[in-house]
């Protein structure tokens, strides 16, 4: 994407005023996408995005300019502008000179999705349209959506390192109206990974489509959640966005180095009921979550979080992790080169236990059943988070019995955390995400195996 | 459409839109948007400059119609080979499209925009020297608001100064410019074992209009109310919701009253136009043309005039948003609302609501009522809000109302009903009006018979 001696001599001109730390982040992103809506292929959209940012650290301060101009003038330009940004004091004339690394994600891209005719992509929306009108009259709408990115950075610094990757994604969503005596009703599926047009050979779109308006038709019937406190079961693979949000913002350095999260200091200590062990893993194979090396050129890692309940560490970036003279966790991530990296998550997981599925419904007398959880949220100071049940039936005397209609649960994250009574063995990824935080948008995975919390606040409007 | 760029940078985006759109071949519509901006961002912490960002960012996106099928691409540049290749993506992209009778560019409709420039060039030449002082100034009155502030999770101050442009081959021509600063801060407050934060913005089109005390006032309150918080049992309650809470409940009506979602019949208010679907005591507007709106504007995404449009009027549903093809569908002209980035078509979408005031102070309002919860952050609006079927359901912290006082602090609990049922439940709508930083204009806003899930 540039020279390496242009990007030795980008880095000397931003480290010149006396910059500690210096970094070219260049970025250069395709994206496709094709919208079928209301019976019709409505529009295909291509997108192209390319430019560099270019920090500068001095002290505790950072320095960060971004420029669409990748000539050697412009870079040099934008160099300059982080560099004052930065206000170092001058007096440095730094030599960097770089070394070249290879970025590995163990795996191949089988079918880069921009060599796909843009037909079989269009086909592909309409089949699912059909699939999912075809599951019974009460279906009364259908988006279909599809797209791909491919994502090429480059990471240079003066530390030396240089690094480039290429990250392909592919996504695919369906979403149904029913509509009923009971009003309207939406049922949602979405499949994405970090793998090119195979996506498809994954998954069965058809069924994918079916499930989507099953789920809108079995809500038509949906009676309103209860609200109060009861035990919880949530379904595997449906649920992973609990861990994302009970402690996986709370583990991010950055905001527990400012005193914003209630995990703050707890290393070490038992902050999970024991058997639970959560995992961020950006090496994930193929998972949506999944990056070669984060966007400050680390490589991914598997870290332990909290293992057996005991909390072992938090996600770092470059900057925190240097100001406690440790390595950078390979959570440092960026939504573009427009933006400057900080502490985020890849795919967030909780090991599987050992208990039948079946077997912890069975044992629960009244409780809710959450197949399917929605988004979420946190506020990592309290450590209170909400998330929303897209599907999710009543447990009565054992058993999974009636739908109901969607609202959010709300529980604190530490006091959750302790509450999780029992784990399954069917551990499971689910749909793709994306997480915000202070404005930017990354791809994150997260999973969970079937697993009970003894008691969360349903936020239904039934008594 | 006579009409004269505000200044020579908007002219060239212009003439460069035009440009673009000039290059349609016969048979075929085409569109460029184009928009230019400059912005920094100053974030302070722990009294320093924890980063300083600045930089400029183009885009284009070209809307290519032929044989009433859409194709569009996006360049986040505007060199001239990546706009030929938009031009030529969007192309291509058409072919495959189905075609839909009502798809098309929008034509001028005669509606002269309503001049605005809100438009001030220190925005862009304030030193940056200025910027850090007024972050780092924040930061420092936050926490010198309590004693129990213990640090400001970051104090920032934002600038943007931008320029648009949208023109096609079907005679659009329209171009604005627009500049902002704001400024927010989170505040930190421990007592005990206990942290909670609190945040306070101000915005203005210009630097004098930003007021930091109240930024500061506000964050510092937020953080240093709820020590004590917990769950009340569950229960049936009122909710009284401040401006900036009232403006999220008004958004979410508004999203539900696009042509585009209720021609697609996925608004559940889509065949009530003529009824009541709100307590009388509620107007809603969408009005951009009303210049106390930060989010003010002469003309739409399609280039068309901004204008006034009546959602509901003492609670009957008097019509929809449309844009030129949704309106096209529905048999009904433009109402100047389609909202779009470089990055995206347009779409319909709701730009300066206001909901009229009403009668009474906020401490009118609260002395009225008997058992309820004050809110102070609603939290799971993307997860707990469904506007197809109007369920609503989301986390709250505030504090409970009690004999018409505030009382204890409450968190970790929820509040639900449905969009339906909440307009119907309005009890009571203040009478002072507050712009809030997203465009929307609100007063207090009372609603009764929610459900509370707590412990």
């Amino acid at each position: 994407m540039i020279d390496q001696s242009v990007l030795e001599e980008v880095l000397g001109v931003a480290m010149r005023t006396g910059g500690e730390f210096a970094e070219v982040f260049a970025e250069d992103r395709r994206n496709a996408s094709a919208v079928l809506d209301d019976g019709r292929v409505e529009e295909l959209t291509s997108g192209r995005d390319r430019g560099a940012g270019i920090r500068v650290v001095v002290g505790d301060t950072t320095g960060f300019a971004h420029t669409a101009d990748l000539t050697e003038a412009g870079l040099i330009a934008a160099a300059e502008a982080a560099a004052a940004a930065a206000r170092g004091g001058g007096g440095g004339a730094n030599v960097v000179a770089l070394t070249r690394r290879s970025a590995s994600r163990g795996y191949d891209i089988e079918t880069y999705p921009g060599d796909v005719p843009k037909a079989r992509k269009v086909e592909l929306l309409t089949r699912a349209d059909e699939a999912a009108r075809s599951v019974g009259d009460a279906i009364s709408q259908v988006s279909v959506s599809y797209g791909d990115n491919r994502r090429r950075i480059l990471v240079a610094n003066s530390d030396g390192l240089f690094v480039e990757d290429d990250t392909v994604r592919t996504f695919f969503a369906v979403s149904c109206v029913a509509t009923g005596d009971t009003g309207m009703q939406t049922g949602r599926e979405s499949v994405g990974h970090t793998i090119g047009f195979e996506l498809f050979d994954m998954y069965d779109i058809d069924q994918l489509a079916r499930n989507a308006a099953d789920r809108a038709l079995t809500k038509l019937a949906a009676r309103p959640a209860p609200s109060g406190q009861m035990p919880v079961v949530i379904g595997s693979g449906g649920g992973g966005v609990l861990f994302h949000e009970a402690c996986g913002h709370g583990l991010e350095a950055d905001l527990v180095s400012k005193g914003a999260s209630v995990f703050r200091g707890r290393v070490g200590q038992q902050v999970a009921s024991k058997g639970v062990t959560v995992v961020d893993d950006g090496t994930m194979a193929r998972e949506w979550g999944n990056i070669a090396v984060d966007d400050e050129g680390n490589p991914a890692q598997r870290n332990v979080l909290i293992e057996d309940g005991v909390l072992t560490d938090y996600m770092w970036d470059h900057l925190r992790a240097r100001k406690e003279g440790r390595r950078s966790s390979g959570n440092g991530r960026r939504q573009s080169y427009q933006n400057l990296p900080m502490v985020r998550m890849t795919n967030t997981y909780l090991l599987a236990g050992e208990e039948d599925p079946d077997s912890i419904i069975a044992s629960t007398p009244k409780g809710v059943y959450v197949k399917h959880l929605g988004g979420g949220q946190v506020n990592t100071a309290t450590g209170d988070f909400v998330f929303g049940m897209t599907e999710a039936y009543l447990i009565e005397d054992g058993k999974v019995t009636e739908p109901l209609r969607e609202g959010n649960l709300i529980g604190n994250g530490p006091e959750v955390l302790q509450r999780i009574d029992a784990l399954g063995n069917d551990f499971a990824m689910g749909p793709p995400g994306t997480c915000g935080k202070d404005g930017q948008g990354v791809p994150v995975g997260d999973g969970v195996p079937t697993l009970r919390v003894s008691s969360l606040t349903i936020g239904g409007t039934a008594a | 459409m006579s009409f004269d760029p505000p200044d020579q940078e908007s002219a060239d985006l212009l003439a460069l839109a035009q440009s673009v759109a000039n290059t349609a071949r016969t048979g075929e519509q085409v569109e460029a948007f184009v928009a230019r901006s400059s912005y920094t961002t100053v974030r302070a912490h722990g009294g320093e400059v924890e980063s300083f960002t600045s930089a400029v960012s183009a885009g284009i996106g070209v809307r290519v119609v032929s044989d009433h099928r859409q194709g569009f691409a996006w360049a986040g540049t505007l060199e001239s080979d990546a706009i030929a290749d938009a031009l030529a993506d969007a192309r291509d992209n058409a072919t495959f499209a189905e075609p839909d009778e009502w798809v098309g560019l929008a034509e001028p409709d005669g509606v002269a925009p309503v001049p605005f420039d809100a438009f001030d060039p220190s925005v862009a030449t304030m030193e940056a020297s200025r910027k850090i002082d007024l972050a780092l100034e924040l930061e420092r009155m936050v926490r010198a608001g309590d004693p129990r502030i213990t640090g400001v999770r970051v104090a920032t101050f934002s600038d943007s100064s931008s320029r648009f442009a949208v023109a096609t081959s079907t005679g659009i021509a329209g171009a604005g410019r627009g500049a902002w600063c704001s400024m927010s801060a989170l505040a930190l407050a421990e007592d005990g074992d206990e942290t909670y934060t609190g945040g306070g913005s101000t915005v203005g089109f210009r630097p004098d209009d930003l007021d930091l005390a109240e930024a500061a006032d506000d964050a510092v309150l937020r953080a240093t109310r709820l020590f004590g918080a917990k769950p009340v049992p569950s229960q049936r309650v009122t909710i009284i919701l401040e401006p900036r809470m009232a403006a999220t409940i008004a958004g979410l009506l508004g999203s539900t009253l696009t042509g585009e979602r209720v021609l697609k019949g996925r608004s559940p208010f889509g065949d009530r136009v003529g009824e009541a679907i709100a307590s009388p005591m509620l107007t809603l507007v969408d009005d951009p043309t009303d210049h106390r709106s930060y989010a003010a504007d002469m003309f739409d995404g399609e280039g068309l005039a901004c204008r006034r449009n009546q959602l509901v009027v003492d609670g009957v549903l008097r019509g929809f948003l449309y844009d030129s093809a949704s309106g096209r569908r529905a048999g009904q002209p433009s109402t100047g609302s389609a909202v779009r980035g470089v990055s995206s078509t347009p779409s319909v979408g709701c730009q300066a609501l206001a909901v009229a005031p009403g009668a009474g102070s906020f401490e009118s309002l609260l002395a009225d009522i008997d058992t309820g919860v004050y809110l102070q952050s609603m939290t799971g609006l993307h997860s707990g809000v469904n506007l197809v079927s109007g369920d609503i359901s989301v986390g709250i912290e505030g504090l409970m109302v009690r004999n018409g006082q505030l009382a204890e602090p409450v968190r970790e609990v929820t509040i639900a009903s449905t969009l339906q049922r909440m307009l119907l439940d309005i009890v009571a709508i203040g009478e002072d009006v507050e712009w809030l930083p997203g465009g929307t204009g609100c007063p207090t806003i009372v609603i009764a018979d929610l459900s509370l899930g707590g412990s």
